[in-house]
């Protein structure tokens, strides 16, 4: 006798609140970044579905600063799946004068990546927005609902959060606001590499170990890379064996060294691991209430 | 892996922080960063001692304030279980956040700070996880260190809280006491050198131990249906499957059903998780169904086993716990959300409010205010089919929607 009781009680969540987005709202639509998190939503989005296609398109907030073998594993998985890709990017936010470029050593455009997904959500009229957010990331996210109310200007209010009972999953939302949803929100970096692992899903190739031109600053190892990563003079470049747990922003994602070259041994490699992933997120270091203060602008 | 979910509850300055920070740092759970930045913030204040509370504490105007405000979920694991803890506060004002805390959770700490013993917010927090049924509480006496490790104190603080026992309504809970220190680890993950009269296990270990048979409530079989799916493609032409996630109990192929409301029959023909086929379909999983026959099915609709049928009922009668500003009142219309489907309902009467600390009810009670618990009885548009609370802790329980802001305003539990 085959039983579903073998499969993962975060898994049957993920696929039940991903059911619940698609059933709640009008025009739904999953963030996607080509990281690790928003592959496994598109996979999870995928199981929830079947055997009836994932309804809902993808969208790709690009700063112009990812790694380009994202990018291309971007756009394999969306013809894979005969998906719908929407791309905005921030340089044209930037060009069109609505935000402007951060300067010198720590300038990212994490932070620029608001404006545009604003703009997005505004044009498409977008009500629900799937994100791979994750409750153990962050001190502030731990605090972030499932379904998380945004306002008229895609703001988060923390103080008036929407109690979550059970499993019930109140989506209802006036003309104009939106709502954030976060299926694995109950996951852990280590829940998401492991179920990854088990299921075999294909991910960018920077997220194994790889050769690599890097520099060092701050103890950190960053890529090299002078369009887009900030270099001082002193800041010599060499070669090195690295691998990336994030594939944010190229600006402000370090690398780790590591031999980890399959999946395997990048789990046992997170198990073993002592930083958390935003340990290597430079912007998340500048101030320990930095994750708040962006999430209250809209920051998803 | 397995996936425990506790609550846990205890007064402004109990250590409930603490606890939680010792367990992470015990478990090896707390990461270099943040342990950095513990040690820093730590020397900053002048402490002599690392103050794990900084763990847990997350938004910028609790650590102002220095106190928890909402729920904060927080994760770790050990080789055999992964945890999550929902960090609920315990003043007076938030017995919301409590309850919505409890609601996700099997398990709960109960924090008493050893100097202070059984004090009027352990009442409380009793009460919510009494109310919520939930099944394996830990009472952990903490700060033993202030109290030389003292077996009299635990003792007469065991047996104060085992005389509140004597109140409960629900009786099926099992309940530990344990000695410990947060600030130092005694008993928290490791057992304590210092209190050898406590021979049980810590806090942890107690929690290692739980496992499905005794945390979850076995009964019936309930199929709310999210989505039905009808893909039309070359290859599932004439599919038609109910999405949806089992509760309660399992379900088998070839189970005779009755679909409500038309209750209309059929039976099981196949059970899918993805695009593998199952024999049965375990409580708490998320799959798609086919039936026998075709039925007329839509979103909000249950299936349930025909030899066991949840009431069916146009009016409702329950405890509801107000977690509103807005005042609740008879004859007010709210949403009741049950599960994925949604009724209008009209307050009929608010038969009393339950004292939170079993000090009785008041029958005169006029309205709700925020973090009021009362039995409160609905007249609904269309029926929804439940199960008592008492029976079936998803089915049996609503969320109340106010139209006018879409907030959710109460929770309720069927009686
Ligand atoms: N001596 C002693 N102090 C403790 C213990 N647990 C917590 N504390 C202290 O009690 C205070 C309140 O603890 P905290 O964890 O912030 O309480 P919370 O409000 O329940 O989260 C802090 O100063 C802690 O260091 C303990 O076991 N022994």
């Amino acid at each position: 006798m085959k039983s579903t009781a073998i499969i993962n009680s975060l898994e049957n969540e993920a696929i039940y609140i991903l059911r619940e987005v698609a059933a709640q709202f009008e025009r739904p639509v999953l963030l996607f970044s080509g990281g690790k998190d928003s592959i496994t939503l598109v996979r999870l989005a995928q199981k929830a579905f079947y055997p009836g296609k994932i309804p809902f398109p993808l969208m790709h907030i690009d700063t112009g600063h990812n790694f380009p073998e994202t990018i291309e594993f971007r756009d394999r998985l969306v013809k894979e799946l005969g998906l719908e890709l929407i791309v905005r990017n921030v340089q044209e936010s930037i060009d069109k004068g609505k935000v402007v470029e951060e300067k010198g050593k720590y300038a990212s455009r994490n932070m620029l990546q608001t404006g545009t997904l604003l703009d997005a959500i505004e044009e498409f009229k977008f009500d629900a927005c799937i994100g791979g957010a994750r409750r153990d990331e962050e001190k502030a996210r731990a605090k972030e609902r499932i379904f998380s109310v945004r306002d008229d200007f895609g703001q988060w209010d923390e103080k008036n959060q929407r109690p979550e009972l059970f499993d019930m999953l109140n989506g209802q939302i006036d003309l104009g606001q939106n709502v954030r949803v976060f299926p694995i929100s109950n996951w852990t970096e280590l829940d998401v590499w492991s179920y990854i692992a088990k299921e075999g899903f294909e991910i960018p190739s920077i997220y194994f170990a790889h050769q690599r031109k890097v520099f060092f600053r701050d103890g950190m190892i960053w890529s090299f890379d002078d369009d887009v990563v900030y270099r001082e003079e002193d800041e010599v470049c060499q070669e090195l064996t690295v691998r990336f747990r994030t594939v944010g922003d190229m600006s402000c994602t370090a690398a780790v060294l590591s031999d980890a070259a399959d999946l395997a041994s990048v789990v046992q490699e997170i198990r073993d691991s002592s930083i958390s992933e935003r340990g290597a997120r430079i912007d998340d270091k500048r101030s320990d209430s930095a994750m708040e203060k962006r999430k209250q602008q809209g920051y998803f | 892996m397995e996936v425990l979910k506790i609550a846990t509850a205890g007064s402004v300055d109990d250590g409930k922080s603490t606890l939680i920070g010792r367990i992470l740092y015990d478990t090896k759970s707390l990461t270099t960063d943040k342990l950095e930045a513990i040690e820093k913030t730590s020397k900053q204040k002048g402490y002599d001692y690392l103050d794990f509370s900084l763990a847990t504490d997350g938004l910028v105007a609790e650590r102002e304030q220095g106190i928890t405000i909402d729920v904060a979920h927080i994760y770790f694991s050990t080789a055999n279980k992964s945890y999550i803890v929902a960090d609920t506060p315990g003043h007076v004002e938030y017995t919301r956040n409590m309850v919505t805390g409890a609601s996700t959770s099997q398990a709960s700490i109960i924090l008493i700070d050893a100097r202070k013993g059984v004090i009027e917010q352990t009442y409380r927090h009793f009460f919510i996880n009494n109310l919520l049924r939930i099944k394996d509480i830990v009472v952990a006496i903490n700060k033993m260190d202030l109290v030389d490790y003292s077996e009299e104190v635990f003792n007469a603080i065991k047996k104060d809280f085992e005389a509140l026992m004597e109140q409960r309504e629900y009786s099926d809970q099992n309940i530990s006491f344990i000695p410990i220190s947060a600030l130092k680890g005694d008993n928290v993950v490791n057992a304590s050198d210092k209190m050898p009269w406590y021979k049980s296990k810590t806090v942890l270990g107690h929690l290692e131990q739980l496992d499905k048979k005794n945390i979850f409530n076995s009964g019936t079989a309930r199929f709310p249906v999210q989505a039905v799916v009808r893909p039309k493609t070359e290859d599932f032409h004439d599919f038609r499957g109910y999405q949806g996630k089992v509760y309660g109990g399992d379900l088998n192929v070839g189970d005779d059903i009755v679909v409500l409301p038309s209750k209309t029959t059929s039976k099981i023909k196949e059970i899918y998780f993805y695009n593998e086929k199952y024999d049965t379909a375990a409580r708490r999983s998320s799959v798609t169904i086919t039936l026998e026959d075709d039925v007329n099915i839509s979103r909000g609709d249950m299936i349930v086993k025909s030899d066991d049928l949840p009431q069916i009922n146009k009016s409702l009668n329950a405890v509801v716990c107000w977690m509103d500003s807005t005042a609740l009142k008879p004859n007010n219309k709210y949403t009741v959300q049950h599960g994925v489907n949604k009724v209008l309902a009209i307050v009929t009467d608010i038969e009393h409010k339950i004292n939170p600390d079993f000090s009785g009810i008041d029958k005169e009670a006029a309205q709700l205010e925020v973090n009021d618990i009362a039995l409160v009885s609905f007249k609904l548009n269309r029926p929804i089919f439940s199960d008592r609370f008492q029976d079936h802790r998803t089915n049996g329980s609503f969320i109340l929607i106010d139209n006018n802001t879409n907030n959710t305003v109460g929770a309720g539990f069927i009686q």
